[in-house]
């Protein structure tokens, strides 16, 4: 995509410092920091289960953690999920996490927050959300939920998106639209995105961030990373087309 | 080694020290109303014994195993109910009576048990607290005149063994309830370190990995289930013979379940010593309570402070609400990091199908 | 013909009272995930505040007006104590729902006592309006009036409990945080603001009960909370956790068989009147086996 350089000399929109998270009995995060620049997509990379929705989840405060978290120049670590959220910080959780037994209406209602939330932009990407609007959210295929949820992170004006793997379970001719939504979307606000999908990746992000066994082993350009196919494969198990 | 040592020795040394109370004649003002050897005392420290054991009981279910159960005090009630109701309505034998009570004290957890384990959770807690309110209604409804009612009814003192009954016995009773704690003690350390106890624990923190791994939870929680409410059954005979009362109706109440919950929470729940230290503690307060309020102290204070005061069980629950706030892991695990940990007994007994999606549950990756 | 009218009217009334208990029980463990272990006192306070102010307001020489006024008093005390309870107790323990449970039942215990220390264990009688006690005829079925009552508050909030959850924000709020409150957080709600709304609302509802029960026993006592408590558990867990709507179709089935199995227990089957209570636990073990999350609660 874009040929930038991975390193932006102006300051990182959020940096994650030395995070720990422990899951039960098992230390799943042990010390990851990495930096994420202002503007454009860096994709948190790794293989099933080493920890990059936890890593998300903790940015957030979802997670008990340790660590430091600074975000916009300001520590955000000891502040509330909420108030973390407020800090316009958009979040599209790996199982979208959509309200069920709320319509469509009501899931974009809830997730309001700024004095004019910008439906316009969120109808025009995602015209069957307005057609759907009194639809109960249960009722939605998984795509259109997956859609609901990006709309959701979108109403407000948002400096970062907290992207989870959204194109899991799609069908192909959905993640094409997906990518299609979140290339638009990055014009607008930086995204750390989740994302197993090389494809996505490929197309989408600047920067990568990779993550194995508990810590970072690789932050740098994304093209880069993605046209070393032997590290590739080494540190995510997977074979780049 | 050393550590093993002390965790024979340490029991070992209490019970023999225990067992001597009742020779020393020794007056522990503030503690007690009279000398140590005296009946009223010995059946005092009699009744703490027994609920340390009936606390134990408890333990196993809900510390060890993590089942939140809301109805044990029913197997607790079949312990006091049916003994007396065979020795004085239906004229049976003292040992016979014990005998229908220990066979009645397996079959009714088996067949209760096996149909309330069929769901978890919440739904858990409700069927047992179920069951126990039928037990409960049962002996207020009095069907034949069995279960006497709201009043209960008075045992039979002909059918019992000589050496259990008058005033000068009273250490007899001292000893069989002191007898019942450490039994209940041996029974449930070494059920706990058994293979099948280390499955219970197991169950508790994951019932999903247990299943991977190819044991049917269901079994075993039966067993422990079984094993928890017989040892309890046992409890209430023993109670039964200390209590020098009949039974009656207020033995199947729900709160007797929440107050052995309170017990266990108060010392520790799923530690070696909590449930003991939980269930002595709360029966001594709750009897020494009543005293504080008839002290001189207290009756000179005002009435808005002198009522409350007087009251054990307002004292106990705010003492279990400070409790809470300040030491949540109990007595026996007074350690930082223990505390935490106490606690998750009841967040994975609770934490089960019922839970709303995603609220509270950490997901991996 | 008549005697079923009876039955089903007096039934609705009963269930009425396992509804108000309920609804606020079932919202409180919906949203926070928090078994409120003492909820029965929140309905003891109501109870003995419209009595006690009843008592007192010997000014006010209408015995229905000094009813009306003084539970009016009795919904302000309940709201007042849940919402203070949520504050100094409950929000403190945020995200520790074993403590926060466990402090319910503390609180269950001590509050009962004092409540009993400071009037006695014994049942106060309670003076009702007349116009209560007697009967209306309804296709041949006589009636207590105060049944209407009940059935007609309990409606009341029915309707005001969705219209709040339906048509308000903070409604919209309770609904999404009952499905998932960790990401209503994320959304950038303080959902705290909301648990404690709850606690006052549960408070509210369970205070009317406690105005309306002593109505309809004829007198206040200690115990009732606690013993009330044990049947909107039931109807809470039958109904599905965290649904108005499960919580009234619960509470009308609990409700129902109860008079009908008391009923005919006593009379033509000679089983004694308490046969409802257990046939009312029986259907509880039968649901839940079958169903183990209720009418219409949801799984995770």
């Amino acid at each position: 995509m874009s040929a930038l350089p991975a390193v932006q000399p102006s300051r990182p929109l959020l940096s994650v410092v030395d995070l720990h998270v422990y899951l039960g009995q098992s230390h799943v995060l042990q010390g990851v920091s990495f930096d994420v620049a202002d503007g454009g997509v860096t994709a948190l990379l790794g293989r099933n289960g080493v920890g990059k929705t936890t890593t998300i989840r903790a940015i957030l405060g979802l997670v008990g953690r340790q660590g430091r978290i600074v975000y916009g120049g300001d520590e955000i670590q000891s502040l509330a999920t909420h108030k973390i959220a407020r800090r316009e910080i958009g979040y599209v959780p790996e199982d979208r996490d959509v309200f069920a037994g709320l319509t469509v209406d009501e899931n974009l209602k809830l997730a309001e927050r700024d004095a004019e939330p910008r439906y316009d932009l969120v109808y025009e990407l995602f015209p069957e959300l307005r057609e759907r609007g009194k639809q109960r959210t249960g009722t939605l295929s998984g795509g259109q939920q997956q859609m609901l949820a990006i709309a959701r992170a979108l109403l407000n004006d948002n400096r970062l998106l907290l992207v989870d793997e959204p194109t899991k379970g799609l069908a192909p001719r959905l993640v094409t639209e997906v990518a299609r939504v979140l290339e638009r979307v990055a014009e607008l606000a930086t995204i750390l995105l989740v994302e197993q999908n090389l494809g996505v990746v490929r197309k989408l992000a600047r920067d990568a961030v990779v993550l194995d066994q508990g810590r970072v082993v690789h932050a740098g350009s994304a093209p880069a990373f993605l046209g070393q196919p032997e590290l590739v494969r080494r540190l995510l198990s997977v074979s780049v087309a | 080694m050393i550590r093993r040592f002390w965790n024979v020795a340490l029991p070992v040394a209490l019970v023999v020290a225990l067992a001597f109370v009742p020779q020393i004649s020794v007056d522990i003002p503030k503690l007690f109303n009279g000398p140590i050897d005296s009946p009223g005392t010995l059946q005092l420290l009699a009744t703490c014994l027994v609920f340390a054991g009936l606390a134990l009981t408890y333990d196993l279910l809900f510390g060890y195993t993590g089942l939140l159960s809301f109805g044990h005090a029913l197997y607790f009630a079949v312990g006091v109910y049916l003994p007396a109701i065979a020795m004085t309505k239906w004229g049976w034998g003292f040992w016979e009576s014990l005998a229908i009570t220990a066979a009645f004290g397996l079959a009714l957890p088996f067949v209760l048990g096996a149909v309330s384990l069929r769901v978890t959770g919440i739904a858990f807690a409700m069927v047992t607290l179920a069951f126990a309110q039928v037990g409960a209604v049962l002996a207020i409804k009095n069907p034949h005149g069995w279960t006497g009612g709201e009043e209960g009814f008075g045992t039979d003192f002909e059918k019992l063994p000589a050496a259990l009954v008058g005033v000068f016995n009273t250490k007899h009773l001292y000893w069989l309830a002191l007898g019942y704690a450490a039994a209940v003690f041996l029974i449930v350390r070494w059920a706990v370190e058994s293979s099948p106890g280390r499955v219970w624990q197991a169950i508790r923190e994951n019932e999903l990995r247990v299943e991977v791994l190819g044991l049917r939870p269901h079994s075993f929680k039966l067993m422990a289930f079984v094993l928890s409410s017989f040892l309890a059954t046992a409890g209430g005979a023993v109670y039964l013979l200390t209590s020098l009362t009949g039974p009656s109706p207020s033995v199947t109440s729900p709160n007797i379940t929440l107050t052995l919950l309170i017990m266990v929470v108060l010392g520790g729940a799923g530690t070696r010593w909590g449930a003991v230290i939980g269930g002595v503690l709360y029966k001594y307060f709750e009897n020494r309570l009543g005293a504080i309020g008839d002290s001189p102290t207290v009756h000179d204070l005002p009435g808005i402070l002198r009522t409350p005061l007087s009251e054990p069980l307002f004292l106990l629950g705010t003492l279990f609400i400070l409790l809470v706030f300040f030491l949540p892991g109990g007595v026996a695990r007074l350690s930082l990091r223990g505390r935490r940990a106490g606690l998750r007994r009841f967040e994975q007994a609770l934490a089960s199908q019922t839970t709303p999606v995603g609220g509270g549950i950490e997901k991996a990756t | 013909m008549s005697t079923f009218v009876l039955l089903t009217i007096t039934g609705f009334g009963l269930a009425a009272m396992y509804f108000l208990i309920a609804s606020g029980l079932s919202l409180i463990y919906g949203l926070m995930g928090v078994l409120n272990f003492a909820h029965g006192l929140f309905l003891t306070v109501g109870a003995y505040s419209t009595w006690w102010f009843g008592t007192h307001l010997t000014g006010l020489g209408n015995v229905t007006v000094r009813y009306l006024v003084s539970a009016l008093i009795g919904l302000c005390v309940g709201a007042l104590f849940a919402t203070l309870v949520e504050l100094l107790l409950i929000r403190p323990l945020y995200r520790r729902h074993i403590e926060q449970v466990l402090v319910t039942v503390g609180l269950g215990l001590a509050g009962t006592a004092l409540v009993q220390a400071i009037w006695g264990q014994d049942s106060r009688p309670f003076v009702t309006p007349k116009w209560m006690n007697e009967t209306t005829t309804v296709l041949g079925a006589h009636v207590p009036n105060d049944r209407w009552v009940e059935i007609g508050a309990a409606a009341a909030v029915l309707v005001g409990l969705e219209t709040f959850l339906r048509r308000t924000r903070y409604g919209l709020i309770v609904r999404a945080g009952v499905e998932n409150r960790a990401m209503v957080t994320a959304l950038g709600i303080d959902v705290r603001r909301a648990f404690t709304l709850v606690f006052a609302i549960g408070g509210v509802a369970a205070a009317l009960a406690g105005a309306l029960s002593n109505v309809y026993f004829g007198s206040v006592t200690p115990e009732r909370g606690t013993s009330l408590l044990i049947f909107a558990f039931i109807v809470v867990v039958i109904g599905g956790l965290g649904s108005i709507t499960g919580s009234a179709l619960a509470a009308l089935l609990v409700g129902v068989t109860q008079q009908y199995a008391n009923y005919y227990g006593a009379t033509s089957l000679h089983l004694g009147s308490s046969i409802g209570d257990i046939t009312v636990i029986l259907l509880l073990g039968l649901i839940l086996l079958v169903r183990p999350q209720g009418l219409s609660g949801r799984l995770a």
